[in-house]
């Protein structure tokens, strides 16, 4: 018999805090299964942003660093210029973190065409902090800072990251994927495997936003959540490549 | 023919690797309670598992090994 | 002897950091420091180093957490109303145990102040670069050549105890000029086995973190870097005393305030009256033990200072009150005249005539 499914080298054995049916802990996978692929571990280096996946550097086996609440784009900045040749570099944030707190840094960096990966998690919530209302939050979304629903005329739209980064000049790569079954979980690792490789290239600027759950503060099943997602997540948040540069410079 | 293997201490009880079984062969078990407190998920009938990893797949704890 | 050459102050800062082995530089335009960013930007591309205009004050320092973090020399300028958004990055990067540079070239604040020079960020540079419980080093230059030579010596100091070092400066020693010598020999390297470089498959993962969620765990740390402290005041204390053999009166001052004062008291003496100046070049650690033993010499210790008064605090728990510490200062942005400082000698030495 052989091995058709395992554990990714590139995923510690330390378990993950997650709650149960979360959908990190399947993005973690796939992000590990393409550092296994591309055979990249000894010279990735991973940020870990602040909100649910802080301890994402207890679960990557490359060398990891912890960002504050929002800079990981430019701290992996910074590690990536350290050394362009032998660093990969790649951040792993929420919605908070990289659409509210870090949106400068996430738009500059774009705009850049910082030669890194960056995977995006949208859920639509602040996870760590208990349910608040995040800058992805829907319109009449409940969560705990926004009891009554998301009011936009109160406080305002959600953002679409890929749509408003796709308007930018600098990014490379753009793609929103989910993980809401076994199908949208291989697209999602595709585009992730892209998002690598295009760094590997240097080609430039590659976010994967992987629209996910958050079945406790949804308040939900994670069976709920998966079917809440699909039902009310996507037809905000279309799935589909936003920009793909090199894609597009090969047709012409 | 396949074989699976639960890290049945690391589940915790989800569930999402039972509806992701295209022939319907996972359950958490009822009658079990591991370390953490959940009943874990596992295969009423591996003859019937033709190794898809569909459940391995959903499985955000990456619990389940898939052999074929 | 390497001859010398007009410069800048921000210009020899920026060329002393990269002759200590700094490639990589991040920043945000802000008077009175840009030359540092402007220099940067001219020589980085032409020596294989990085200059990146980061999107804010807040960007460049996480740039440099994140190079600190693969164990490269680094750093970022700024000036006062700058430092303040870095002090999130400051406080990360003490958290973390990295080592880098951060110089501020003080202007007049509160608020977006002035621009003109200032000393008003004594308080905010040694005792609250940002939350938490840590120290930086802090290095004042008083000539353009301590501009260059502190540079130097922060890096060092930086890498050997595994924490941020502050050049704090002021708007008149970043636009001053002055011959400056440039020559120095670069021998320490620290081995930094903590850096995130990669694995190589070779080891286990590195990993660079501020987050310690067990109490007990984080009071080690904690307590593991004050020890670390300790050593610093123990072995890395810096001062130049002017004239205080046998002086009456003393003067506390640092940076460009130091300048001033020492031209009042060469005209003080000229009178007649025995007053020196103990200057402190680290303002973190604080030299404590000269105004310990000053206490026991003179009769008051005056503190020159563009500022309120800040480091009078410091120097008044040194010389644990032994004698009066009386202030003499302007601030927003203006500097004590050497008269106005004379006045104050004048005042100590028995009333002003």
């Amino acid at each position: 018999m052989a091995v058709v499914f395992d554990k990714p080298h590139a995923l510690t054995d330390v378990p993950m805090h997650y709650c149960p049916g979360c959908t990190h802990g399947i993005v973690h996978r796939l992000v590990a299964e393409v550092i296994d692929e591309l055979g990249i571990e000894g010279k990735t280096i991973g940020i870990a942003p602040v909100g649910c996946s802080v301890f994402a550097y207890n679960y990557f086996g490359c060398d990891m660093i912890e960002a504050a609440h929002g800079r990981a784009p430019a701290v992996a900045t910074g590690v990536k210029r350290s050394d362009p040749e032998n660093h990969v570099v790649f951040t792993y944030q929420g919605d908070g973190d990289l659409a509210s707190i870090g949106m400068a840094e996430t738009v500059h960096a774009a705009a850049r065409n910082e030669n890194i990966t960056i995977i995006f998690i949208n859920n639509a919530i602040y996870g760590m902090t208990g349910g608040q209302m995040a800058p992805t939050s829907l319109p009449g979304q409940v969560t705990q800072t926004s009891p009554y629903g998301r009011d936009t005329d109160h406080c305002g739209f959600p953002i679409k990251v890929c749509e408003m980064l796709s308007e930018l000049e600098g990014p490379e790569y753009l793609e929103r994927v989910t993980v809401s079954n076994v199908k949208n979980i291989r697209n999602a690792k595709k585009a992730i495997k892209k998002a690598f490789q295009n760094q590997i290239d240097g080609k430039g600027f590659s976010l994967v936003e992987v629209v996910s759950t958050c079945p406790t503060n949804w308040g939900m099943t994670p069976q709920n959540a998966l079917k809440w997602l699909e039902e009310n997540m996507l037809p905000y948040y279309p799935l589909g490549c936003y920009k793909d540069r090199s894609a597009k410079e090969e047709t012409k | 023919m396949a074989k699976l293997t639960f890290k049945t201490d690391k589940c915790k009880g989800c569930g999402l690797c039972v509806d992701a079984c295209p022939k319907g062969l996972i359950k958490l078990a009822s009658d079990k309670i591991n370390q953490k407190g959940y009943h874990p998920a596992e295969i009423t009938d591996e003859s019937a598992c033709v190794g898809c990893a569909a459940c391995a797949m959903m499985c955000p704890d990456c619990i389940i090994k898939v052999e074929r | 002897m390497a001859d010398k050459i007009l410069m800048k102050g921000n210009e020899a800062i920026a060329e002393a950091a990269i002759k200590a082995g700094c490639m990589h530089y991040f920043g945000y335009p802000i008077t009175p420091q840009t030359e540092v960013a402007a220099y940067m930007a001219k020589r980085m591309p032409k020596i294989g180093g990085c200059f990146l205009q980061a999107e804010s004050e807040v960007a460049a320092i996480n740039m440099v957490y994140g190079v600190a973090s693969t164990g490269k020399r680094v750093m970022t300028s700024s000036s006062s109303p700058g430092i303040s958004l870095k002090s999130e990055g400051l406080s990360y990067l003490a958290g973390s145990d990295l080592p880098a540079l951060i110089v501020n070239v003080q202007r007049g604040g509160p608020g977006l102040g002035g621009i003109q020079p200032s000393q008003a960020d004594y308080f905010q540079a040694t005792k609250g670069g940002g939350h938490g419980d840590f120290k930086m080093i802090v290095l004042a230059p008083s000539s353009v050549q301590e501009m260059a030579d502190l540079t130097v010596k922060g890096f060092d100091l930086a890498d050997k105890y595994r924490m941020p070092t502050m050049l704090l400066a002021d708007g008149t020693m970043g636009q001053m000029m002055e011959p400056v010598s440039l020559d120095y020999e670069i021998t320490s390297t620290v081995d930094k086995p903590w850096a995130t470089t990669g694995t190589k498959m070779e080891r286990e993962h590195n990993i660079v973190t501020s987050l310690f969620l067990k109490p007990d765990e984080l009071e080690d740390l904690v307590i593991e870097r004050y020890e670390r402290y300790k050593v610093v005041e123990e072995n890395e204390v810096m001062y130049e005393e002017y004239m205080m053999d046998d002086a009456e009166i003393c003067i506390a001052a640092f940076g460009i305030a130091a300048r001033v004062a020492k031209n009042a008291i060469n005209e003080a003496r000229k009178q007649g009256i025995k007053v020196g100046l103990i200057r402190p070049i680290t303002l973190w650690p604080f030299p404590v033990a000269p105004f310990k033993k000053a206490a026991n010499q003179v009769k008051e210790i005056i503190s020159v200072e563009l500022s309120m008064g800040q480091m009078i605090e410091d120097v008044r728990l040194a010389s644990e009150c032994k004698v009066p510490v009386t202030l003499c200062n302007r601030t927003g942005g203006m500097i004590p005249s050497p008269e106005q400082v004379l006045e104050a000698i004048n005042k100590a030495n028995g009333g002003a005539k």
